[in-house]
């Protein structure tokens, strides 16, 4: 229990003393702290619901699924039972460095995902901008437009995943307007070719047939150059259409919320110094809701490198695993052939993943002009307090 | 005073500490849902799952087990399963699984691997009575687990239509591959293909055990997947593929054979029975007929599916749910059955009377006699899926290629 004591303690500091309070300005020390402790109890007391809330059904679930991945068990009884085998890294190895169907199958899903993602965060975070942009104009009945594009957003997964399946067959309205322009539709959900396959062959790169030795010969993980390469599959991409489509009107909500926050005044000022609308745009407005472009590129990684309803309504994996993604091939493996470590292996790499790419992101994305006034501001402090060391003098009072 | 900071954590801390060893310290939950439960004595409460094809099967398996229930004093609850497999999963991981259930043949190694399957097949009344192919489709490690509920085969549909258009007689239906290639070409004219067949292992399995190929030998105990029956078999659908006349119902905008068939989209389709249901609600104006799969070099064969009652390791009404079982699965329970919803008995001494009662169906109830069950070895879902998705691929990829793979994925599952 001294563990858990001497680990809360020290939590409860912050909470205490208002982070904003100036240091030099604190009264003295006695009743003050007393009644902060009073709060501190009181604080904690009040979020205590929330955070057993919290620990039972979050954090304790994900400890045991991270000991599940280090066990062959096999879905009958408890899994902290004597029997269940505990296996250490070894659904991990399988998965990354054993050469057998596993690998394969994982590696395959994360290739699509990686071309899924890739296709869709672009092209929802740049939609929703737009119609967030075109929204917040002036225009008539930008009411019925708000909620036209929203409604994607509100409506189940299921509806829309069955009503795009409708859409994409082979005698669909896709292909039934596509035949208007004369040109014959691909049976979307059966074709398994991959894009960049197809396109490298169509304008003469290479033949998929026979593709190139050093593509085909070479490979990763268990799969070739030439698989990584592939692409999303035709199926692949109305499942891309899809997700977009659905998502680009929640985010545009978000944007469209920043927009509306900016001050008029700076637009104005822009407009006296003489700036056409693309240089307003990028250098007044985007700069401005870049926090909004941080929020939507995460939020959009997460929910994309988690993709599972949309897999398993429409696909199921199929055609020739081209859709096949992680969290769906871990369900597989979990409900479908009792191997839950090996499932809750692949949960917690999606999860490592998607916590790297975020932190990637946060990193490019961070705030250089902030950077530099920190590191200013840190450099002027250190400077002060050494002059107030040679003076002598008690207290600097920065940090 | 600083205590009382401490004190407020430590009781919250510990309070969430006690809820969560609540969970975790039930005795079910310490206990491996595998492991044998001693039967319990007195009255049983049973409670069955299953997963329901339509109204029709969920009055009929709710009748027999009152009726049962009422015969011998004890209560059976019937829950209809929205996902059998899930549902499944989530009782035996909880070890709380229901006494008696559905098993898919393809499911019953991997469950009765991990022990969760009650072996009761012997204390069953009459087990010989059985399809001797069913049963072994329910044998695992040399012990018959349990007992086949009812089963279905594939045949050959022919659309009479299409048929009397090309010329063709009765005396044309095909009865070996190669007549089966002259037929489908005959067929293929315009927008209408031969044969419209499924592209999954469990159709064009059929032509590999016609061949006498298959992808483990009799007993699951070896991989006998990249073996030159298999890849003849393969050969031929490939080249079939190829020429036009066979085509797998994406190609053709379907979403199974059935649909391209009732559609005219396709003049044949090798289906099973459950394509009667079908046809009689979608396509109700479709003539066809069916007949038994032709001939490959090894004679007759066709492919079953099936699937079995069965009763949990940790149940403690092993008896009783025997007894319900035996009930189910009566010769004249399953008669009943055949009527209400249209499923072939598994019992042969059923044969006779439901052959008189569905003429039509003889060619499937004939299949009971060759067909192979699905693969019954534990661990083989994704390397069967994996095969799928080469199957998929046939018309580019090689026979020997697919095979291969499946052979060393096979293996290699085998060994896990």
């Amino acid at each position: 229990m001294s563990a858990t004591n001497s680990g809360t303690a020290p939590l409860a500091v912050p909470t205490a003393t208002p982070s904003g309070a100036v240091p030099s300005t604190t009264p003295p020390r006695g009743r003050q702290s007393g009644r902060d402790r009073g709060q501190g109890v009181a604080g904690w007391l009040f979020v205590s619901p929330a955070i057993t809330i919290l620990v039972l059904f979050l954090l304790l679930p994900i400890l045991m699924a991270l000991w599940v991945s280090l066990t062959a068990w096999d879905g009958q009884g408890s899994p902290f039972s004597k029997d269940v085998g505990f296996v250490g890294g070894k659904n991990y190895q399988r998965l990354f460095l054993e050469d057998g169907l596993v690998r394969r199958d994982f590696m395959t899903s994360l290739r699509n995902t990686a071309f899924f993602v890739g296709f869709v965060v672009p092209t929802q975070t740049a939609l929703a901008l737009f119609l967030a942009l075109v929204l917040n104009q002036k225009l008539r009945g930008r009411g019925f437009f708000r909620t036209a594009f929203y409604f994607p957003s509100v409506t189940s997964s299921v509806a829309i995943s069955l009503v795009f399946l409708f859409l994409f067959t082979g005698s669909g309205a896709i292909n039934a307007t596509l035949g208007i322009f004369g040109i014959d539709g691909p049976v979307w959900f059966t074709d398994a070719r991959g894009l960049i396959h197809a396109v490298g062959d169509g304008i003469g790169i290479w033949n998929t047939d026979a593709p190139p030795g050093a593509l085909a010969d070479n490979s990763i993980g268990g799969l070739t150059l030439w698989e990584w390469i592939s692409g999303p599959s035709v199926a692949m991409c109305a499942i891309i259409f899809l997700v977009v489509w659905t998502t680009a009107g929640t985010f545009m909500l978000l944007f469209l919320a920043a927009l509306q926050d900016l001050p008029r005044e700076i637009e104005e000022a822009a407009l006296i110094d003489g700036t056409s609308r693309w240089q307003r745009f990028r250098f007044v407005t985007l700069p401005q809701i870049k926090p909004t472009v941080f929020l939507v590129i995460t939020l959009g990684l997460i929910g994309t490198w988690q993709v599972f309803d949309q897999i398993y309504i429409m696909s199921q994996g199929a055609p020739a695993k081209t859709t096949l993604t992680p969290a769906f091939l871990s369900y597989l493996y979990s409900f479908r052939q009792n191997e839950w470590g090996l499932g809750a292996a692949m949960a917690f790499i999606l999860f490592a993943i998607i916590v790297i790419l975020t932190s990637l992101q946060r990193f490019v994305m961070r705030d250089k002009d902030a950077i530099r006034d920190e590191r200013a501001a840190r450099a002027a402090s250190r400077r002060r307090a050494q002059v107030a060391t040679t003076d002598q003098r008690p207290g600097g009072g920065n940090r | 005073m600083p205590n009382i900071t401490r004190a407020a954590t430590v009781s919250g801390v510990v309070a969430v500490l006690l809820v969560a060893a609540g969970c975790g310290g039930g005795s079910s939950f310490d206990d491996k849902a595998g492991s044998d439960s001693k039967q319990k004595e007195g009255k049983a409460s049973l409670e069955m799952l299953i997963a329901s094809s339509g109204d029709a099967e969920t009055k009929f398996v709710t009748d027999t087990a009152n009726a049962w229930a009422e015969e011998t004093g004890n209560t059976v609850k019937v829950v209809v399963a929205q996902d059998l497999t899930q549902q499944l999963s989530q009782g035996f991981a909880g070890g709380n699984p229901p006494d008696v259930f559905y098993v898919d043949a393809s499911r019953v190694a991997d469950l009765a691997k991990a022990g969760s399957l009650e072996p009761y097949a012997d204390q069953v009344a009459d087990n010989d009575d059985f399809y001797e192919s069913l049963r072994q489709t329910f044998t695992y490690d040399g012990q018959q687990i349990c007992v086949p509920k009812d089963f279905s085969t594939l045949a050959l549909e022919i659309r009479a239509d299409s048929w009397k258009a090309a010329g063709l007689t009765d005396a044309d239906v095909p009865t070996t591959w190669d007549d089966l290639a002259a037929v489908a070409k005959k067929l293929t004219t315009g927008k209408q293909t031969g044969l419209v067949i499924g592209d999954t292992r469990d159709r064009i399995g059929a032509f590999m055990v016609q061949n006498g190929g298959w992808v483990f030998n009799e007993d699951s105990t070896e991989v006998t997947a990249d073996t030159p029956e298999n890849a003849e078999a393969l050969a031929y659908v490939k080249a079939q593929l190829a020429a036009g006349t066979f085509k797998y119902p994406g190609e053709v905008d379907a979403g199974w054979g059935g649909e391209a068939f009732g559609t005219g989209k396709a003049a044949m389709t090798i289906e099973g029975n459950w394509i009667r249901g079908a046809m009689k609600n979608d396509y109700p104006d479709v003539e066809y007929s069916v007949h038994e799969l032709p001939e490959g070099s090894a004679g007759k064969g066709t492919l079953l599916f099936t699937q079995c009652y069965g009763i949990a390791a940790a149940s403690e009404f092993k008896e009783q749910s025997v007894s319900l079982v035996e009930a189910l699965t009566s010769e004249e329970a399953q008669l009943a059955a055949a009527d209400a919803f249209g499923v072939i008995p598994s019992r042969q001494s059923a044969k006779d009377g439901y052959v008189a009662k569905f003429p039509d169906d003889a060619p499937f109830v004939a299949g009971a006699d060759y067909g192979q069950g699905p693969v019954n070895a534990a661990g083989m879902d994704s390397v069967l899926a994996d095969f799928d998705a080469g199957l998929q691929q046939l018309k580019q990829q090689a026979p020997d290629k697919i095979l291969g793979t499946l052979q060393s994925n096979a293996e290699s599952a085998l060994q896990q």
